[in-house]
């Protein structure tokens, strides 16, 4: 009887072995996203990414994805990962960046990359995109179509990306009104329907008539066309839930990095690097511009293309702090490394950010 | 105006939910699913309305949604006398993962939005007229009578004739058609649409709030609308731009709650009075 078994288990490893020797012409790419894959927002743009590479690779790859990962636990689920034999896993949160470079320090030979932090390690790369760029034009948007003057900003948690994204929309929208306000609702929470439903509300209820948010659900946006006031999309285009809100929507196209990434490691080129792509590569794309008057989209057509051509970059110095202090020289942009690691207001925005 | 229709808004899913589970805790039966059975209310009424057209077919599925939900949870635990805690949990993750599952082919479309009247969701007035009806049929007819004693004692209720596991299956399946409806009232009244996970753990909010209002429907309905008022304003507050730490303001509503409600139950003797003594414990009739 044990010998029976003995040789089933000999048999069984064989087959394993085997099964993973046929498979290793395969490689494996996996993926550990935040929210779900149907919240139509940042993880649904990112699993776009994920299809575009099977498309791409077809049999030489195999993915595997895993959906709502709290950030405080996922070091279970990108270890499980790291041993199911992926061969590249992409964690795509700010909150993933420990984790990851933890169990990256476990698996020497698996490649890791980081969405938006700022850690690398020699099997550690970032990718990041600059969400900033966008934010500029629907600033100068904002200030244009608004009539009070304000717009009010949903935001999720206070991150450099997202401290840069006000940065960015008021520099743009002072650029066409001075005295532009924002209101800032944080609703701590990158995804919360009803919860942003409830901002959107009380932020209209307040003068504002332009809804810009840094949370993934379209709900700010339905209500902003429930009330006839206008706003701006999140991650995906999200016309079809206000047709006639929508003025354009920052796209997020991860599909270029995720591509070229999973080619690296085939043709083993892959290194740690800290990638961070905006309009110029197509990572940062916006929505056809609409619900607005034509001079107003040539105008954001205009300062899209002079930003994709590096013509010109938002975070032109001199800027001037909201303490009053300036930074950057004159017609020099600001360094990278300040923007990723942004944690101060400019001039104009009526909030305290939080620490 | 705007400011107290958003605050009912805001409270009246919770508000459906905890009455639901008010009635399902009174029988004693403990369902921790609530959050799943919210969940899938929430893709069975979007997909109903989405498919035929019409708004309160919509509300029709996401009751029958969050039903059929509590009559497997009822066939496990009361037939099958599953661990209810247990099975409870694995209800809501059933509940998240199934959801998502139905719910592939509505990412991306837009919902239909239940009509208004006078600017009021119809599901408001009834929300409130619930509240009175289940507090009416709970302490003041004999059916609630019966309910609550199958949740004090079910061997008594049992001895003195009583369906202890048919009243049982009636009220868990209540339960689940005010969980489905809070879920219908998401994705057809709040946000309308379909998105994964969309209750983002308002069933366990509504959970928590059936025991601090110590099983009482009115109470319930207090902690809801307390629960949804705080949320807002602390909203307004923030746009004022005071100064106060949003993640401090963003607690607040958990904390005012519940320190509201611990302190209108302050009376020991009520609430052990108000607490169904069978509260989770399994029941199999010795014939």
């Amino acid at each position: 009887m044990n010998k029976l078994m003995m040789t089933a288990a000999a048999v069984a490893i064989a087959l394993g072995v085997g099964a993973a020797s046929a498979s290793a012409e395969k490689l494996k790419a996996c993926w550990v996203y935040v929210g779900p894959v149907g919240d139509f927002g940042w993880t649904y743009q990112h699993h776009q990414g994920l299809l575009a590479v099977e498309k791409e690779f077809g049999d030489k790859v195999e993915t595997a994805f895993a959906e709502s990962v709290p950030e405080a636990d996922s070091e279970k689920t990108i270890e499980r990962f790291a041993r199911d034999g992926c061969k590249i896993i992409f964690t795509t949160s700010f909150g993933f960046m420990e984790p990851t470079l933890k169990v990256a320090a476990k698996f020497p030979d698996v490649k890791f990359e980081h969405a938006t932090g700022f850690k690398t390690a020699d099997n550690v790369g970032t990718y990041n995109a600059k969400f900033h760029e966008g934010r500029y034009v629907i600033g100068q948007i904002a200030a244009k179509m608004s009539k009070t003057g304000v717009a009010g900003y949903i935001t999720s948690f206070p991150i450099p990306e997202v401290v840069s994204g006000i940065n960015a929309f008021m520099l743009g929208a002072q650029t066409v009104n001075p005295d532009f306000k924002v209101k800032i609702i944080w609703a701590n929470t990158w995804f919360d329907p009803a919860k942003e439903a409830d901002a959107a509300k009380v932020l209209l209820s307040q003068g504002v008539d332009i809804m810009v948010q840094h949370t993934d659900s379209t709900a700010p946006l339905q209500v902003a066309q429930e009330q006839g006031k206008l706003g701006f999309g999140q991650a995906s285009d999200m016309i079809k839930f206000a047709e006639k809100a929508q003025l354009t929507a920052i796209v997020d196209n991860w599909a270029p990095h995720y591509v070229k990434s999973v080619k690296a490691v085939m043709d083993g080129t892959w290194k740690a690097g800290q990638v961070w792509s905006g309009m110029a590569e197509g990572e940062v794309v916006l929505a056809p511009f609409t619900n607005m008057p034509e001079e107003v989209a040539k105008a954001a057509t205009i300062t899209t293309e002079a930003i994709a051509k590096g013509e010109f970059h938002p975070f032109t110095g001199p800027i001037t702090k909201q303490d009053g202090t300036v930074v950057g020289e004159a017609g020099k942009p600001l360094s990278d490394g300040e923007i990723l690691g942004m944690n101060w207001y400019v001039k104009g925005v009526d909030d305290t950010l939080p620490q | 105006m705007d400011l107290l229709l958003t605050i009912m808004t805001a409270a009246t899913p919770l508000l459906l939910a905890a009455l639901g589970e008010v009635v399902v805790e009174r029988s004693g039966v403990l369902n921790l699913g609530v959050e799943g059975m919210m969940v899938m209310g929430a893709v069975c009424g979007f997909g109903a309305a989405f498919l035929t057209g019409n708004p309160w077919i919509g509300v029709l599925g996401s009751i029958v949604g969050g039903t059929l939900m509590a009559l497997l949870f009822g066939v496990l635990t009361l037939t099958l006398v599953a661990n209810q805690v247990a099975t409870g949990l694995a209800l809501t993750l059933l509940g998240l993962g199934l959801s998502g599952l139905i719910g592939e082919s509505f990412v991306g479309q837009p919902g239909i939005k239940l009509p208004q009247f006078m600017r009021v969701d119809p599901l408001i007035p009834f929300s409130l007229f619930l509240t009175v009806a289940t507090s009416f049929v709970l302490f003041r007819t004999k059916a609630g009578l019966i309910i609550r004693a199958v949740g004090n004692s079910h061997a008594s209720a049992h001895a003195l004739g009583y369906k202890v596991v048919a009243v049982r299956y009636a009220c868990v399946a209540f339960g689940g058609a005010c969980a489905g409806l809070a879920g219908g009232y998401l994705s057809l009244v709040y946000t309308p649409q379909w998105v994964e996970n969309m209750t983002a753990g308002k069933g366990w909010i509504a959970l928590a709030l059936v025991v601090f209002a110590s099983w009482l429907p009115y109470r319930a309905a207090i902690g809801a609308y307390l629960f949804g008022a705080i949320s807002i304003l602390a909203f307004t507050v923030q746009t004022f731009a005071w100064g106060i730490p949003s993640q401090f303001l963003s607690a607040l509503p958990y904390l005012v709650t519940v320190l509201a409600l611990v302190f209108i139950s302050g009376n020991k003797g009520l609430t052990r009075a108000n607490t169904p003594a069978c509260l989770g414990q399994p029941f199999v009739p010795d014939r």
